[in-house]
């Protein structure tokens, strides 16, 4: 079975489609001659120094990649804490046969891992999301999302960092700083990162 | 210390950008044009990665609050020295009409544009908002120390020539080019015009639509600096500095790093056609 397939994107990159994203960015990061790993859902982009031997090394180092193993060295989960608050909550419930009580207690029961970011700076991309809650994005993307806001559409789930347009839609809210320009690092969820939310009725939300 | 008096229709302070965080979802940003950016920046003793002011479609004026050594580059502006370094006294105004020919002016300060670095950098990113606001009416622009800057007696060696809308941008394939109708061939074969409402984040194109041979969704990928995507509408974008790190839609191209920094010089209304890099067209070196 073909682990890793690689497409060109010019003489300066490749974008290797493989099944592991986060764990081939992760094995490719280092290697001599790559300047830069992106990943995608089904895939890692790869900015290189332009040397065939440097696409040489990543096709093979891709090619070694299997889902085996944790993608994150670190061993924590970090915990959000969210009010479920969310103004799509009960449409979500309704879509799924279920109540708000079930959305929540299914959106809390799982662990998350982040399989890439993308779309604004901080914004990931959580998988792992239960499938009686895969629902589509909204039909008609709102113009202002709030900071904070606890989100799904389709296989994902997220937490927007800032307000910005969006059409995903919105369980609940936390106060946990995703996004912090002067932290380090500044995002609090990277590709690898394993998340769990927790619901709390307070709006004094945290993360730990 | 400098003053705008009026900032222009996209003026923004701009370095090499912030790349190697897009996997967290940040844009590289940094100057559309930096070559040119890099000559100011040399023309006045400045390090190439120096912050400078980026003037898209002219209309800045900007007054010296001190003695400052000024460089501009890029499309040439008239009535003003261009690539070639000045010297500003306490007062003297500045101003910067229209381009004639290309879109992206350089204004270069010795000790370069000392506003706070964010991720490592000056730039403005108008897609993230990360780095300083654009430039507006009234703001007052502090410049770094230049007591360690040297400018040359003779111009530094290089040349970057009046830049003018490019009418030909070399392109190589993308990943995705099975979702069209012979998309290379059709993006060749077909002049494109720039759409009105191009920005840092990128330029779209009207022209014949690629035709769609899929409709299933593509899941979301990295995009680079020159990707050209083709949404559902089939009329291409072709992605700036401030590109998003990720997007749905294929990439059926990429532009010639080498023909990066013309985009910049384009404007609404300009005809442009691509040309496939010779030897680009199969898979050499993917098999």
């Amino acid at each position: 079975m073909e682990r890793a397939q690689i497409l060109p994107y010019g003489p300066r990159a490749v974008l290797v489609e493989t099944p592991w994203p986060a764990r081939c960015a992760r094995a490719l990061a280092d290697l001599v001659g790559v300047e830069e790993v992106v990943p995608g859902a089904c895939t890692v982009l790869v900015r290189h120094d332009g040397d065939p031997r440097t696409v040489a090394r990543v096709r093979e180092t891709a090619g070694t990649v299997d889902g085996a193993g944790p993608v994150d060295l670190d061993s924590r989960t970090v915990v959000i804490d969210v009010v479920y608050d969310g103004a799509d909550l009960a449409a979500v419930g309704s879509t799924s046969g279920l109540s708000t009580d079930e959305v929540v207690a299914l959106h809390t029961s799982v662990e998350y891992v982040v399989a890439f970011c993308g779309f604004a700076p901080g914004f990931a991309y959580l998988e792992g999301l239960p499938a009686e809650l895969h629902v589509p994005r909204r039909s008609t993307p709102r113009s202002r999302v709030p900071a904070g806001s606890v989100a799904v559409a389709g296989p994902f789930s997220a937490v927007y960092p800032m307000a910005s347009p969006g059409g995903w839609n919105l369980l609940g809210h936390t106060d946990v700083p995703v996004w912090d320009t002067t932290a380090d690092p500044p995002a609090l969820l990277a590709p690898g990162t394993r998340v769990r939310f927790r619901s709390v009725s307070s709006t004094r939300a945290g993360a730990t | 210390m400098i003053e705008i008096i009026e900032p222009g229709l996209a003026t923004t302070v701009q370095d090499h950008g912030r790349p190697g965080w897009a996997a967290l979802g940040v844009p590289p940003s940094g100057a559309l044009d930096r070559s040119a950016h890099d000559r100011a920046n040399a023309l006045v003793g400045n390090a190439p990665d120096t912050a400078t002011i980026e003037v898209v479609g002219g209309g800045l004026r900007m007054r010296a609050l001190d003695r400052h050594v000024v460089a501009l580059t890029g499309a040439w502006c008239v009535g003003v020295p261009m690539d070639v370094a000045f010297t500003m006294e306490p007062g003297d105004v500045l101003a910067l009409e229209p381009p004639a020919e290309g879109a992206c002016t350089y204004v270069a300060v010795a000790g370069g544009v000392d506003v706070p670095r964010v991720l490592g950098s000056r730039s403005t990113d108008r897609l993230s908002r990360l780095g300083p606001a654009p430039l507006g009416r009234g703001d007052v622009v502090p410049v770094g120390g230049a007591s360690e800057v040297c400018v040359a007696a003779s111009p530094p060696p290089g040349l970057v020539p009046p830049r003018a809308a490019p009418s030909l941008i070399r392109i190589w394939p993308g990943p995705r080019t099975d979702r069209h109708v012979d998309p290379l061939g059709h993006l060749t074969a077909h002049a494109w015009e720039v759409g009105r409402d191009l920005d840092r984040v990128g330029i779209r194109l009207t022209g014949s639509p690629l035709v769609r041979t899929r409709s299933d969704e593509l899941p979301s990928e990295g995009l680079v600096t020159g990707a050209v995507q083709v949404p559902h509408d089939g009329r291409p974008i072709v992605m700036l500095a401030d590109h998003p790190t990720t997007g749905g839609y294929p990439v059926v191209a990429v532009v010639d790093p080498a023909d990066v920094d013309l985009l910049a010089h384009l404007r609404p209304g300009d005809r442009v056609r691509f040309v496939l890099v010779s030897g680009a067209a199969t898979d050499e070196g993917i098999t």
